[in-house]
């Protein structure tokens, strides 16, 4: 493969796949069943506060 | 007891080994590094033999674990005591080079003094010893508590802590020595390299099998931020340091790549550097200690989450930007250009977060001396991500490359939101990891806090004065087309703004040395009694019912 080819690969396929796999992780914490792990995720670090 | 006897006499080997390579050296830093290295190995026989832990030889014996019922703390304490340590070296060193700028003659007329060697001593001393160790002590902190499990390989946690410290000494004797690859923040020569190489690996080894072996089903997202640092810096390191060195018991080497491909390779490196050591790896201390104490869950779970992909999807492709009009090709430098000036936005959603978390306890602003600190460099995180991406504008650029704009940019981010998140950390760790009631002072907190903040103010706004008059000053071409100022002549009129700045990092360090005499008196177990931060406002008389009153 030279130079060229990855070249285009990178701003076609390349590009596009970098662009969705973003955009499912943006999206991912935001479909409705994850709201109520994205609150006991942030309020985990207070379970048992180890120095009381 | 065999197992003494192989580890001693490995130590042994290793000693003589140095000693052997320090011999064959052909050059005297070469010999002076191996003579380190082999009082380093002969310091770990010492260790292995007066003070081999027989206990745990029995316990080996008798197959007994070790106790599994507290958190393996040792290493994080002496992370926080090397952070403190490497800290005074390293300011002290930013401020001694910050003089020798106003006054040349402090470079003494030593070649080991001047400027270019200490200049590195300081920049890495402050980065990656300060700021390393602190990363270090705060992961190892962060992802015990987060996955409720004792660090996994503990030995290997103390062989980090040590080969870690062993890297920074052989870096910064280099430096004085004139061993360097002149590659920005990355000046270690190849040996030093491999070595950070194996201490590093080691680093994500104990890292990821504490998440392996974790106890709680998520991992939270200050371990994301964490991990991404960990694994982000060995790939940069590793490609950016590929070399081959001109002798193998000598400290010179070449670098794999040549002219513009070895600059973008350094500068994709150098501004990963930034975004990964100095961004990705504060803000996990960011995500669990502004809550913890705030406590208060952060504001929001799901921008988190945002801001950790963004970072990670954008801040790769933004190095160009160090390489504005040079020979890198211009659709490279636009790129740099455009995904800087994307950052901004995932930065400020960081930053939002972090402040949003105080929502409904702003009052702790006033109240809280560390809360402050952690607010402020939120703040100076907001503020220099600002800067950062308007500076990477190439109209910008242009004028503010190569002055002293770029060093207050960076000041902003190290002072200011580095240097600040990481007191209230060791200031929130130092009290719960050696058991005391609370902090020596907390007056002494708030003493460090305004030292600190007016500090980076000189810094920083000297240094827009002098980075904009320079740039002007460069550029200014009179009537007949020749350029009306010579250097020196920039250099002449930047002396008083040198001087604003050396006087704002003396009143940096001078909060950084109130901080430890504050840390010094709490682990002696002293407790000052001094006027309460805050006070209930309560008037006695005040607090009753209305007395019917008897009509006349």
């Amino acid at each position: 493969m030279s130079y060229n080819d990855l070249r285009h690969f990178a701003d076609s396929w390349g590009l596009l796949a970098m662009a969705l796999l973003f955009l499912t992780l943006i999206a991912w914490p935001f479909r409705p069943s994850a709201r109520a792990r994205n609150d006991e995720a942030a309020n985990m670090i207070f379970k048992d506060d180890e120095h009381g | 007891m065999d197992g003494l006897v192989t580890r001693a006499g490995g130590w042994l080997g290793l000693t003589l080994l140095a000693l052997v390579m320090a011999a064959l050296a052909v050059d005297a830093p070469f010999t002076v590094h191996m003579i380190i290295v082999a009082l380093a190995c002969f310091a770990m026989l010492w260790a292995t033999v007066t003070r081999a832990d027989y206990g745990a030889l029995a316990r080996g014996i008798l197959k007994m674990p070790a106790e599994q019922g507290v958190y393996d703390d040792d290493p994080i304490r002496w992370g926080v005591v090397a952070t403190l340590f490497w800290g005074i070296a390293g300011m002290a060193a930013g401020l001694y080079i910050a003089l020798q700028l106003a006054f040349p003659a402090l470079n003494l007329n030593l070649e080991y003094t001047t400027f270019g060697r200490l200049r590195p001593l300081h920049t890495s001393a402050v980065i990656f010893a300060f700021g390393g160790n602190a990363l270090i002590a705060t992961s190892f902190y962060v992802v015990q508590r987060t996955c409720r499990a004792r660090l996994a390989f503990p030995k290997l946690a103390r062989f980090v802590f040590w080969g870690y410290q062993l890297f920074i000494v052989l870096a910064a004797t280099g430096y004085l020595m004139g061993v360097t690859e002149a590659k920005e923040y990355a000046e270690p020569e190849w040996y030093v390299d491999l070595w950070l190489t194996v201490v590093w690996v080691a680093y994500l080894a104990v890292f990821v099998g504490t998440i392996v072996k974790r106890r709680e089903p998520h991992i939270y997202v200050a371990n994301w931020f964490y991990l991404s640092f960990i694994v982000t810096i060995a790939m940069l390191h590793i490609v950016n340091n590929l070399s081959m060195p001109a002798s193998i018991f000598g400290s010179k080497s070449y670098a794999a790549f040549a002219g513009v491909q070895d600059a973008l390779t350094q500068w994709w490196y150098g501004h990963n550097a930034v975004g990964f050591f100095l961004t990705a790896g504060f803000l996990a201390m960011m995500y669990y200690f502004v809550p913890k104490q705030a406590e208060r869950p952060v504001y929001s779970y799901r921008l988190s989450i945002i801001h950790f992909w963004s970072l990670i999807f954008l801040y790769i492709w933004a190095g160009p930007h160090h390489l504005h009009y040079t020979a890198l090709p211009d659709w490279a430098q636009t790129l740099g250009m455009v995904f800087s000036v994307i950052l901004w936005m995932p930065s400020w959603g960081g930053m939002i977060n972090g402040l949003m978390t105080l929502n409904g306890a702003w009052d702790k602003i006033r109240t809280d001396p560390i809360i402050r600190m952690m607010v402020m460099a939120l703040a100076f995180y907001g503020m220099s991500t600002f800067e950062g991406p308007m500076m990477s504008i190439k109209w910008v650029n242009s004028m503010s490359h190569y002055t002293d704009w770029t060093i207050g940019h960076v000041h902003s981010g190290a002072l200011g939101w580095n240097g600040m998140i990481t007191f209230a950390c060791v200031y929130y760790l130092v009290p719960r990891l050696w058991g005391r009631p609370r902090l020596y002072s907390l007056r002494m907190v708030n003493w460090h806090f305004w030292l600190a903040t007016v500090g980076i103010v000189f810094y920083a706004a000297s240094m827009w004065v002098a980075g904009i008059m320079q740039g002007l000053m460069w550029r200014e071409y009179g009537a007949d087309g020749y350029l009306v100022y010579s250097f020196a002549e920039s250099v002449a009129a930047m002396h008083p703004m040198y001087l604003i700045r050396a006087a704002g990092g003396a009143m940096y360090l001078a909060g950084f040395l109130i901080m430890i005499a504050n840390v010094w008196a709490t682990l002696s177990g002293k407790v000052r009694a001094e006027k309460p931060m805050t006070e209930t406002p309560y008037n006695a008389a005040a607090d009753r019912p209305l007395a019917p009153v008897p009509a006349e």
